[in-house]
């Protein structure tokens, strides 16, 4: 009896990597998922906090890619080593702080090592030859392999005819024969794959299921390290930076005001720890105080929450300020104008 | 025996992986009472329950609170 090999695949929750799952399985390889949680992926924590999005279908495209093929998947959180990743990536930066190309070695290691402790064979990507600017090229393609320690075990069946065969090509254990040789940025020939498996509702994330190739979202990254004086950051940082309106108005501090009911919820629970501010006499929302707030910066802080309070056309607005030790402070200020909020102040 | 576990707050997929975890610590038949808060925990707990070979005993929302029973499966992942 031939013995039953089995595969790892890489899960991001889009089309490739479920095809490429899909492609191994048909070969009759037993296939678990594995879905990293870098503190970074898009989905998830953004549906949760805006009450506009709460309406939008809430699923982990992972979790559902692998209930579509029928396999197990593996979530692991890599919050903390993946720091290293994204402070210090040894092949620098795409077009934002996204640093795919170490992003995937550190991945493909991480893959490496589960492998190796739970008796699998080989690895499986969903990776395309020049689908990705960065981290799918034919060179970098081949850092991946080398950086990553997988040698000849990674196998990408979207694409393997257009590489050297690997591990389980040569040992037959799947029919190289039967693997694709897709290249470059069409999606069609994966479009027309998934139509023959019958796949139907996939996500299509287009590269966007990681804040860090977000312009927006990068500029508030760089902006925290340049105002904390060091590339650090804590997985309460990375989430603050997706919710509500971030201003810079001094080097030292920073605003960030819940736009809507939902992100205002959110900040709640992080409140004790921050100083924080709201309108009392008018409707407004709730803001956390980023940094350290001198006596001068009080007034100028309530002056800005009053703005984006539902009093910002009144003569004077009633600004509730709490330390962090719990201390109250009441504030009687004109809001801002529109034109005294200043542009570059918006992070 | 019924475990508990706090995953309020928590953010999509955090409250997935804390039962992960700890239903890796336990054995068959075993349930775990969860606590969350993220309204995309009612579609991915069980999503990760079904695939993993767990049960979904109960699932309740009050208050903007979700409370799922989960019982540990035979063949799950650990």
């Amino acid at each position: 009896m031939t013995q039953q090999r089995k595969a790892l695949a890489l899960i991001s929750g889009g089309l490739d990597s479920m095809l490429a799952a899909r492609v191994v399985m048909e070969q009759g390889i037993h296939v678990e998922g594995v879905n990293f949680y870098t503190g970074f992926c898009v989905e998830g924590h953004t549906h949760a906090i805006r009450k506009r999005d709460r309406d939008k279908p809430k699923r982990n495209n992972a979790l559902w890619v692998a209930e579509q093929l029928g396999i197990k998947l593996h979530i692991i959180d890599v919050t903390e080593p993946y720091k290293r990743v994204v402070i210090n990536p040894k092949h620098g930066y795409g077009a934002n702080l996204n640093p795919c190309l170490d992003c995937k070695c550190f991945m493909v290691g991480r893959a490496v090592e589960w492998i190796e402790a739970h008796g699998f064979d080989f690895i499986v990507t969903g990776e395309v030859i020049g689908q990705r600017p960065m981290s799918q090229r034919r060179d970098t393609m081949q850092v991946v392999v080398r950086e990553s320690g997988v040698g000849d075990r990674l196998l990408r069946p979207l694409c393997a005819k257009n590489l050297p065969p690997t591990l389980p090509e040569r040992e037959g254990w799947v029919d190289r024969e039967r693997l694709y040789d897709f290249s470059g940025r069409s999606r069609k020939p994966q479009m027309a794959l998934a139509e023959r498996f019958g796949l139907s509702d996939y996500a299509q994330p287009a590269g966007g299921c990681c804040f860090l190739t977000d312009e927006a979202y990068s500029r508030r990254l760089a902006d925290l390290w340049e105002a904390r004086g060091e590339r650090e950051y804590e997985l309460d940082d990375i989430m603050l930076l997706k919710v509500g309106r971030h201003l810079r108005p001094r080097p030292h501090f920073k605003l960030i005001i819940g736009r809507e009911e939902g992100e205002n919820n959110f900040l709640e629970g992080y409140r004790r720890r921050f100083v924080h501010l709201r309108t009392v006499s008018h409707p407004g929302p709730l803001t956390l105080i980023d940094g350290e707030l001198g006596p001068q910066d009080r007034e100028l802080a309530a002056r800005i929450v009053a703005r984006f309070s539902g009093g910002r056309e009144a003569a004077e607005v009633e600004v509730q300020l709490v330390d962090r030790e719990g201390t109250e402070q009441r504030l009687r200020v004109a809001p801002m104008s529109v034109d005294e909020v200043k542009r570059e102040w918006y992070l | 025996m019924t475990r508990q576990l706090d995953a309020r707050r928590l953010l999509c997929p955090l409250p997935v992986i804390r039962v992960q975890d700890r239903v890796r610590e336990m054995k068959a038949g075993e349930r775990l009472e969860v606590f969350c808060t993220d309204p995309g925990a009612a579609s991915d707990i069980p999503a990760w329950c079904r695939i993993n070979g767990h049960r979904v005993l109960e699932l309740k929302e009050e208050r903007g609170e979700l409370r799922i029973l989960i019982q540990v499966g035979e063949e799950g992942v650990r």
